[in-house]
């Protein structure tokens, strides 16, 4: 079932974004392989937006794959199930690369392990029929709330919220996100061209939750394998998969909405105000997985990549193993390795902690090297405008960071800084190498402070 | 910006890297640089320069090499008055010198060209803080400059030189001529651009080909020439129709003077222009009105350097009164 973006009202694109170099070469004819089973994980109880997610397991306590290990923390939560089989250690504290001080629970490797390819089926193969299923929108949702499922897109906003019936903002639409925009990132495609039936059959399901009349797959026209690999496990269902152009951030789901949908969603608001509900591809396999066969969310796909990681594969992986666990499966560092990147290049966080485990909101370890981020010196900036021309939410990056760097909350709000999500576009593009992004975070600390006041 | 440098731990195999933590994003298109614009606007300026040579000779060498000179003595000395580093590799003294050349006489003194490119570098543009800082468009308030304290040099009479060898010099300027004898100059010579005037302006066709290579490579906007070209369109075809005997007609006032340079290579200045389409499009539009205002009712033959030197002084007006609305914003 082949559609056109404009059979939805969407252009395929949206206006401004940049074109980043895509470098999806590394790793993205690399099958997703398994990772052995760590000795030990730590499983952070805050990997999602919201509230954190309470223990309810003692050290020592002897836990099996797939049990619960903390229950959520409230409607806007998640719960965390064990990843691997083995015992519950005493909780400490460490370092996402996105900064957050996080209290982590960590499980010894004990005992008979689900391991290799016997896990990948049970994670991405078997059987997907949707035969004999249940239409019941409250059992989907809830068997979604239960299995822990977060987005894996990266913002790891709990799926159950985006899903649970909602009288006053019903949802005509439920877009599932296969656009991968970010540089180096391979793991939604991979996930694509290996389980689509998976993703057809989480994408229904998430269509019957939300009560949806029409089910998108979007993904972006530089994946033609992946386009024709979806259509193909969808003939005969509801889903449609339309193509959307190649442009960063395609991704991002304000974006992807007005590409496909023409829709505006309004600032600070959801996509569920314009009927919306958006998914990456990767949470609706978990979808799936979670109301077909009741099981929990405990592994993802991630992607090592970059020119700094001797052999880049893409990983099939538990749910708090440490990052160095995965370089280090993956050949090691070159020497000429740079900078570490928990993400994509775009958005992604930079860090050095390497015990960091992973979390549900990992989707990739990109490894750069010098060559790959070497940047001129800032200098003035010639007011060039190249800065508007990129983003995407039509702000005016250069007039932001300047107010920002002036300490000036008004004239950064006459200039909607909120409205920025940090995509990159623009400092990517700025021939003054001027660190926008970074200036616009500060400011928007700055306002939210004295939001506070 | 700061960046923690950290080695690893030596469990991470085989060496050691240095690994650098910094905020995203971590690529840069490393093709687009400040100098790769200016350098732009040095190759957009190729035929015009070209054209000026080839029509006005020695008078073209004289003034090029004297202005862009001076301009990249000027930002040498004042830069390090200033006690900053050398940023002459950014061009942006050359492309000055090279405007102000343009837009200079042939016969205009050398003494002109010298005091205009160090007022442009000092006054125009290092007082306000150097690249980038500048209100105003250096290379025009080098050029006001001169025209008020050398008035003789750059009124009309100025270009003319009776005496030349060079053809286009012995005779009066189209718009000069239009203005004191009501006659006008055949279109097809505006447009190649074998007339007496400011260096760089004779040539329309040499200002299209430089400035639609800028257009296209986005280093210059084009909303700012379309926004000049058609208000001057507009107000030529109302003062047409007001007074259908003349024969200055619209492409007459599109062809002639500075009006196609001063669109495409001065009023695109980034620094002294706004930021948004919107912005840039009421900012062309604005000087097209200037331009026409002085052309028609003052005394001058022409007005590009007064319009965009107005025009700039609005732009931080105008970026204020076009914020565009943000995607998902209120209508």
């Amino acid at each position: 079932m082949a559609g056109s973006v404009q059979a939805f009202g969407g252009s395929g694109t949206f206006k401004h974004g940049v074109h980043p170099p895509e470098r999806k070469h590394f790793s993205e004819d690399m099958p997703i392989e398994v990772v052995p089973t760590p000795q030990q994980v730590l499983l952070p109880m805050l990997q999602h937006v919201g509230a954190p997610s309470i223990p309810v397991v003692k050290p020592k306590d002897v836990v099996a794959f797939g049990d619960m290990v903390c229950k959520s923390g409230g409607f806007v939560s998640a719960p965390v199930h064990a990843p691997i089989a083995g015992k519950v250690l005493k909780s400490a504290v460490t370092t996402l690369p996105n900064g957050r001080h996080v209290q982590v629970l960590p499980i010894k490797a004990e005992g008979d392990q689900l391991e290799g390819q016997a896990l990948k089926r049970e994670i991405l193969g078997g059987d997907w029929s949707l035969e004999d299923v249940t239409d019941d929108r409250e059992a989907i949702t809830q068997a979604i709330a239960n299995a822990g499922i977060v987005g894996l897109g990266g913002a790891a906003f709990p799926t159950h919220v985006k899903y649970t019936p909602n009288d006053k903002k019903p949802v005509d639409t439920v877009l599932i996100n296969g656009c991968e925009c970010e540089p180096y990132l391979t793991p939604d495609y991979r996930v694509m061209l290996e389980a689509a039936p998976a993703i057809v059959a989480g994408a229904t399901l998430a269509g019957r939750a939300a009560g949806a009349r029409d089910i998108i797959i979007a993904v972006e026209d530089n994946k033609p394998e992946a386009i024709k690999t979806l259509q193909e496990a969808a003939q005969g269902s509801d889903v449609k998969i339309v193509v959307v152009k190649t442009k960063y951030p395609q991704g991002s789901e304000k974006q992807l909405i007005m590409a496909v949908l023409k829709r505006e969603v309004p600032l600070g608001g959801l996509p569920l105000d314009v009927g919306v509900a958006v998914s990456n591809v990767g949470t609706t396999v978990a979808i799936a997985r979670a109301v077909l066969r009741g099981k929990p969310m405990t592994h993802r796909v991630v992607s090592v990549t970059g020119s700094g990681i001797r052999q880049p594969k893409n990983l099939l992986v538990p749910v708090g193993i440490a990052y160095s666990e995965l370089i280090a499966f993956c050949g090691g560092l070159t020497e000429n390795a740079a900078r570490i990147i928990s993400g994509g290049p775009m958005m992604g966080f930079a860090f050095a902690n390497l015990n960091a485990p992973v979390t549900k909101g990992t989707s990739a370890v990109t490894v750069l090297v010098a060559d790959d981020v070497r940047k001129a010196d800032e200098t003035a900036c010639i007011r060039c405008g190249r800065c508007v021309d990129a983003c995407p939410m039509n702000l005016v990056p250069t007039k932001i960071a300047l107010a920002s760097r002036a300490k000036d909350v008004n004239l950064a709000q006459a200039y909607n800084i909120m409205a920025c999500f940090e995509c990159g576009s623009c400092a990517f593009t700025c021939p003054a190498s001027i660190p926008l992004v970074q200036l616009i975070r500060t400011g928007k600390a700055l306002v939210v402070a004295s939001q506070r006041k | 910006m700061t960046e923690n440098v950290q080695t690893m731990a030596s469990e991470t195999k085989p060496a050691a890297p240095v690994i650098h933590v910094s905020p995203s994003p971590h690529l840069s298109n490393q093709a687009l640089t400040t100098q790769r614009i200016m350098l732009d606007v040095v190759i957009g300026l190729v035929p015009t320069v070209l054209m000026a040579l080839y029509v006005f000779r020695l008078y073209a060498v004289k003034q090029l090499a004297i202005c862009v000179i001076s301009c990249l003595a000027a930002e040498a000395l004042f830069t390090r008055m200033r006690g900053r580093a050398l940023p002459l590799a950014d061009c942006s003294a050359l492309v000055t010198g090279l405007i102000i050349a343009l837009s200079l006489p042939g016969p205009a003194p050398w003494y002109v060209g010298l005091i205009a490119s160090f007022v442009a570098i000092g006054i125009g543009k290092t007082i306000f803080g150097g690249v980038g800082m500048n209100i105003f468009n250096p290379a025009m308030v080098g050029r006001a400059f001169v025209m008020i304290a050398f008035a003789s040099a750059l009124a009309a009479a100025g270009y003319q030189d009776a005496t030349s060898a060079v053809d286009a010099v012995t005779q009066a300027t189209p718009l000069d001529t239009f203005k004191q004898t009501g006659l006008s100059t055949p279109l097809s010579v505006l447009f190649f651009g074998l007339t007496n005037g400011s260096l760089g302006e004779t040539s329309a066709l040499a200002c299209l080909i430089g400035g639609l290579y800028l257009c296209i490579r986005r280093t210059a906007s084009w909303e700012i020439p379309a926004g000049v070209i058609l208000s001057v369109a507009v107000l030529g075809g109302i003062a047409n129709l007001a007074n259908p005997h003349s024969g200055w007609t619209v492409l007459h006032h599109l062809l002639s003077g500075a009006l196609l340079f001063g669109a495409f290579f001065i009023a695109t200045d980034p620094v002294s222009s706004p930021l948004t389409p919107k912005g840039k499009f009421i900012f062309g539009v604005g000087i097209g009105a200037i331009i026409m205002l002085l052309r028609l009712f003052s005394g001058y033959p022409e007005g590009v350097m007064f319009a965009v030197l107005l025009m700039n002084a609005l732009t931080p007006l105008i970026n204020r009164w076009t914020i565009p609305r943000p995607l998902g914003g209120q209508k």
